[in-house]
C-alpha cells in the first residue's frame, strides 16, 4: 500500500513531478505535495464540493479522485484563476456581491461555477441553480453566491 | 496526530493494545489516559454550576467511554495516512454497558455515584400558581427541538509548536476565545499564561461551536510540549459530526394561563435538556438561556421555568447560533399560536394583544442569565410587526392563500417574533496606533470567524480618525499582541469591541492633533483630520501635514489603548414571516416566501448585517426542516456524513427579503449598537411551523423540529382532532 508511484500533475500550467502512494487523494497531492493550499478539504466524501478543481476542463471533486488518476492531466485550481493582479470575472463578482463570508467554500464554488460556465455559457438560471446546489456553504445562505455567479455569467459571455 | 475514538456509546474501558499500531513505520507514539492523567478535566467557561463539575471531560477517556466518538487514545505519526492506519490498529477492549438515549426518561445512574440529572435550572417571578387558579383558560403543549449544530465547512484543527529557546508554546488554529483558551490550557498544563501564545488564522466558520476548548486542543498542546516537535491535527468530517459540540435537543412541557381575550397571565414551563455525555465549556449555558429568554417580546406577568439538565450517551453539547433561543422561541411562538386558536383570533392579533409596548422600555424581566440582569434596553416591537406585515403584504397574502387552499392546495403562512440578546461584556480593550509608515493598526481582543470584524472595526476607527478605512489593519485573535481579550461569541464583537475601538480611536485622534499642533506651532483645536491630512478646520489658512509625515517623525507617541466595559447586554428584536406549500404526496415543504425584519439599533455596515441575517436564516432553516443527529437505541450515531446529515443547499434556501431597521438604538453605548449575528436563525423553526399548521388548516399540528418529510407524512396520516 505504501509503494510510491511517480506521477506528474500539471497544475495551472506548471508541472509537479511527485511520488505518491496509489491511495493518495488528488486533493492531498495538490495541497501537501504541490503546496497549492487554496483548494480546501471539507468532507472527503464528495458532498460539500470545497475541494472542486477543474481537470481537463471539467469540475471534479478532488477528494474523490486519486492523484494517480490525474497523472498527465491539466488541473486548474483557485491559484490559477486570476490573471496576475487582475481578478477573474467570477472572483470579482464574488467581491462585488459579498458572495463569501468565512471564505472556506469559496475556492470550490469559484472553480465549479467557472468550469460549468466555460462549458455551457448560456446555461439557464434554473440549471445554474442545480449546479450550484452541488456545493455547500454554511455562512451566506447562498443568495449572494447565486447573484455573484449570475453577474459573472453575463461578464464571461462578453 | 490522529484520535482513536470510541466505537461504543457506553462501556467500561478494559484495556488498550497499541502494539500493532506502534509497529507500523512512521508511528512515533500512542497515548492513552495514563499519559495525560496529570492533566485536569476541561473546565467551564460560562454558567459553571458546581453540581456539573463531576461531569467534565478529560482529554482522553478514563475508565469508561460515554459516547461514540469519545477520544480514547491518540496516535502520533509522521504523516496523516500513517496516523490513520495506526489508529485503525489500536485495539480497544470495551465491555459494553446499557446506553441512555432519552433525556425525558426518569433520572437514572450515569457512571459511579452520578445521576443522569446533575442539576435543574430554575427561574421565575410572580405568583404562577395563583395566576393559573384564576385563569379564564389554560393551554398546554409538549414540544421538541431536534439535535443539530453549527457544522462549519472547515473541520476543527490545530498546530502546536514548542519553541525551546523562548520556552513558548504556540498554538495556531485558535478561534472564538483565544485568550481564555490560552490562559486555561496554560493552567491545565501547569505553565505561566505568557508561556503559551495562541494564534487565530483564517477561520472556516464558527457558529458557536468552533474555538471552545475540546480534548483535542489540550492533546495537541500537551504533545508538542512533551515531544518537543510540532504537532498537527485536523479532524475528518465523520469525526467532526460525532465529536464537535452538538446543540439544541430539548423537550418542553409548557402551559399558559390566559384571560378571555387571550392575554397571558402566566407561563409555566418544564423542559428537558439533552446535553450528551459530558458537560463541556458551556456547562449550563444553553438551558439557562432557554429558561431566561423564553418570555420574549410579550408581557408575561408570572413565569416559572424548570429546566432539567440531563446526560445521555451521545456527543456532548454546547452553544450554536441563538443558543437556547432557537429552542425557546419555537416553544413560545407555538404557545402563542395555540392561544390564538383557543380564543379564536389569528396569530397576528394574539401577538398584538400580548406585546410589550414601547412605553415599557427599558423593561426589567426579573430574570438573570450569563451573570447579567435581563433588561430589554429599547424596542418598538409593534412597529416592526407592522412594517413586516406591510412588507409581506399580509392581507393580500392571506387572501391568496385562502383561495389556493379552497382549490385543494396545502399552502399557509405564519409569523414569529422574538427578542435576541447581544453585546455581552464585561469588557473589551483595543489599541489603535499609527505605525511609522503612517498606516493605522487596530489591535483587538476579539476573533474573526468569518463575520467581517476587520471591516466593521476599520470603519469605526476610520470615521473617528478621518482616514480611509481600507488602509487600516485590524488584528484579532493574537494573544501576543494584546494582553487580554474576551473574544467573539454572543453577538458581542461589534457592540463591545466596536465601542472600545471608537474610544481608542477618539483618544488617538486627540493625540495626533496635539503632536501635529506642537510641530506646526498652532492650537490642536484649530486642526482636523480629513482623508489622512491634518489641516486647519473648515478650510482655514495655516500649515498642514499628512498623517504619514507626522508618523515618520513621531509615531512612537501615536498609540492609544482604551477599554469599554458593560454589565448589561443589549437586546435586538425581530419578526419573521413565512409562507409555505406542503406537497401532500411527498410531505416535502417548499418555502414560497420568507421575510425577515431585525432591529439592530444601528448598523455599522448594513450589507454585512444583512449577510449575517441571510446566513443565519439558512442555518435556522436547516434545523427547521432538514438537519438532525439521529441515534439508534444503542447510542450509535446514524448521521455521520453529509449524505445523512442534510444541510440546506442553494436549492433549499429560497429567495427571501431582509429589512434591517434602526428604530430602537441601544441607550447603553454611544453608537446605539446591538449585535446582528443571531436574529436570522432564532425564530425560523417557529415561523415555518406556524406556516405549515396554516397550510394544513390544523393549529398545533407541528410539535417537533425538524419537520422532515417522515414526520410530516405521519401528521398528514392522522386525522385532525
Amino acid at each position: 500500500m505504501t509503494d510510491k508511484t511517480t506521477i506528474t500533475l500539471t497544475i495551472n500550467g506548471r508541472k509537479h513531478t511527485i511520488a505518491v502512494e496509489p491511495r493518495r487523494t488528488l486533493v492531498d497531492a495538490i495541497r501537501e505535495d504541490c503546496g497549492q493550499t487554496g483548494t480546501h478539504i471539507g468532507c472527503e466524501h464528495g458532498v460539500c464540493g470545497a475541494c472542486t478543481v477543474i481537470v481537463n476542463g471539467e469540475p471534479v471533486r478532488s477528494c474523490l479522485m486519486f492523484a494517480v488518476q490525474a497523472d498527465g492531466k491539466e488541473i486548474r485550481t483557485i491559484e490559477g484563476l486570476a490573471n496576475g493582479e487582475v481578478l477573474h470575472p467570477m472572483q470579482q463578482a464574488f467581491m462585488d456581491n459579498h458572495g463569501l463570508q468565512c471564505g472556506f467554500c469559496t475556492p470550490g464554488f469559484l472553480m465549479l461555477a467557472v468550469g460549468v460556465l466555460e462549458r455551457e455559457p448560456d446555461i439557464s438560471d434554473d440549471d445554474l441553480l442545480d449546479v450550484l446546489s452541488s456545493n455547500l456553504c454554511r455562512c451566506t445562505g447562498y443568495q449572494n453566491i447565486i447573484k455573484s455567479v449570475r453577474q459573472a455569467a453575463v461578464e464571461m459571455r462578453k | 496526530m490522529r484520535v482513536v475514538r470510541s466505537p461504543v456509546a457506553h462501556g467500561r474501558l478494559v484495556s488498550i493494545d497499541a502494539s500493532a499500531a506502534l509497529a507500523l513505520p512512521g508511528v512515533h507514539a500512542v497515548w492513552t489516559f495514563a499519559d495525560v492523567a496529570h492533566i485536569p478535566p476541561i473546565p467551564f467557561r460560562l454558567t459553571g454550576l458546581k453540581a456539573l463539575e463531576p461531569y467534565r471531560q478529560f482529554a482522553l477517556a478514563k475508565d469508561f467511554v460515554r459516547y461514540v466518538g469519545e477520544p480514547v487514545a491518540v496516535v502520533f505519526a509522521a504523516n496523516p495516512y500513517a496516523a490513520e492506519d495506526a489508529a485503525d490498529l489500536v485495539e480497544l477492549d470495551i465491555a459494553p454497558l446499557d446506553s441512555i438515549i432519552h433525556a425525558v426518561d426518569e433520572p437514572g445512574v450515569f457512571g459511579e455515584g452520578l445521576s443522569t440529572e446533575p442539576d435543574i435550572v430554575r427561574k421565575g417571578y410572580g405568583d404562577v400558581d395563583a395566576a393559573f387558579a384564576a385563569a379564564h383558560a389554560t393551554v398546554t403543549l409538549e414540544l421538541s427541538v431536534g439535535r443539530h449544530t453549527g457544522v462549519p465547512l472547515e473541520t476543527r484543527g490545530a498546530i502546536a509548536r514548542y519553541d525551546e529557546a523562548r520556552d513558548v508554546l504556540e498554538m495556531h488554529g485558535a478561534a472564538k476565545v483565544p485568550w481564555w483558551n490560552r490562559d486555561t490550557i496554560a493552567r491545565l498544563l501547569g505553565r505561566e499564561r505568557q508561556s503559551l501564545q495562541f494564534y487565530e488564522r483564517h477561520v472556516g466558520g464558527g457558529f458557536g461551536i468552533r474555538g471552545e476548548i475540546y480534548p483535542e486542543d489540550v492533546l495537541v498542546c500537551a504533545a508538542a510540549l512533551h515531544f518537543r516537535t510540532p504537532i498537527k491535527w485536523i479532524e475528518d468530517r465523520r469525526e467532526h459530526l460525532i465529536a464537535a459540540n452538538h446543540s439544541r435537543q430539548q423537550t418542553h412541557r409548557i402551559r399558559a394561563a390566559i384571560d378571555d381575550a387571550g392575554r397571558i397571565l402566566a407561563i409555566d414551563n418544564e423542559f428537558f435538556h439533552d446535553n450528551g455525555a459530558y458537560m463541556r465549556t458551556h456547562a449550563a449555558t444553553v438551558p439557562d438561556l432557554a429558561a431566561a429568554m423564553l418570555p420574549g417580546p410579550y408581557r408575561v406577568p408570572a413565569y416559572r421555568a424548570v429546566g432539567h439538565i440531563r446526560l445521555t450517551n451521545k456527543t456532548p453539547c454546547g452553544t450554536y447560533r441563538a443558543p437556547g433561543r432557537y429552542e425557546s422561541t419555537f416553544v413560545r411562538e407555538r404557545l402563542l399560536d395555540a392561544i390564538a386558536a383557543k380564543v379564536g383570533v389569528d396569530g397576528v392579533e394574539i401577538r398584538r394583544r400580548n406585546l410589550l409596548p414601547t412605553s415599557a422600555m427599558p423593561y426589567a424581566l426579573n430574570l438573570d442569565t450569563l451573570g447579567t440582569h435581563i433588561v430589554y434596553d429599547s424596542g418598538n416591537y409593534a412597529l416592526l410587526l407592522d412594517k413586516m406585515l406591510e412588507r409581506a403584504d399580509w392581507p393580500t397574502l392571506q387572501a391568496e392563500l385562502k383561495v389556493r387552499r379552497a382549490q385543494g392546495e396545502l399552502v399557509g403562512c405564519g409569523v414569529a417574533m422574538f427578542v435576541e440578546k447581544s453585546g455581552l461584556g464585561p469588557f473589551d480593550t483595543v489599541r489603535v496606533s499609527v505605525k511609522p509608515d503612517g498606516k493605522v493598526e487596530v489591535v483587538t481582543g476579539v476573533a474573526s470567524i468569518g463575520q467581517g470584524v476587520e471591516t466593521a472595526m476599520a470603519q469605526i476607527a476610520a470615521d473617528e480618525l478621518g482616514v480611509d478605512y481600507t488602509g487600516i489593519a485590524v488584528i484579532h485573535g493574537q494573544t501576543d499582541r494584546i494582553d487580554q481579550g474576551a473574544g467573539a461569541f454572543a453577538s458581542r464583537v461589534t457592540v463591545m469591541c466596536g465601542e472600545a475601538t471608537r474610544l481608542a480611536a477618539a483618544g488617538l485622534r486627540g493625540k495626533i492633533l496635539q503632536v501635529a499642533a506642537e510641530l506646526m506651532q498652532c492650537s490642536a483645536d484649530a486642526l482636523e483630520i480629513v482623508n489622512g491630512d491634518i489641516r486647519p478646520v473648515a478650510g482655514g489658512r495655516g500649515p498642514s501635514m499628512t498623517l504619514v509625515e507626522l508618523a515618520s517623525v513621531r509615531s512612537d507617541e501615536l498609540s492609544v489603548e482604551d477599554t469599554f466595559e458593560s454589565r448589561h447586554m443589549v437586546y435586538p428584536y425581530g419578526v419573521h414571516v413565512a409562507a409555505v406549500r406542503v406537497d401532500p404526496e411527498t410531505a416535502g415543504v417548499t418555502i414560497e416566501r420568507y421575510a425577515i425584519g431585525y432591529d439592530v439599533g444601528k448598523a455599522v455596515n448594513p450589507k454585512m448585517v444583512e449577510a449575517q441575517i441571510a446566513g443565519g436564516f439558512a442555518q435556522g432553516l436547516g434545523g427547521a426542516l432538514l438537519e438532525e443527529f439521529i441515534y439508534d437505541e444503542a447510542g450509535e450515531p446514524l448521521s455521520v456524513t453529509f449524505a445523512d446529515y442534510l444541510m440546506p443547499t442553494s436549492r433549499e434556501v429560497p429567495e427571501f427579503s431582509v429589512l434591517v431597521t434602526e428604530d430602537a438604538p441601544s441607550p447603553l453605548n454611544p453608537m446605539g449598537l446591538k449585535g446582528a449575528g443571531e436574529g436570522g436563525t432564532n425564530p425560523v423553526g417557529a415561523a415555518i411551523a406556524a406556516a405549515i399548521d396554516d397550510a394544513l388548516g390544523r393549529p398545533g399540528a407541528v410539535t417537533e423540529l425538524p419537520v422532515t418529510p417522515q414526520r410530516l407524512r405521519a401528521i398528514l396520516a392522522t386525522k385532525p382532532s
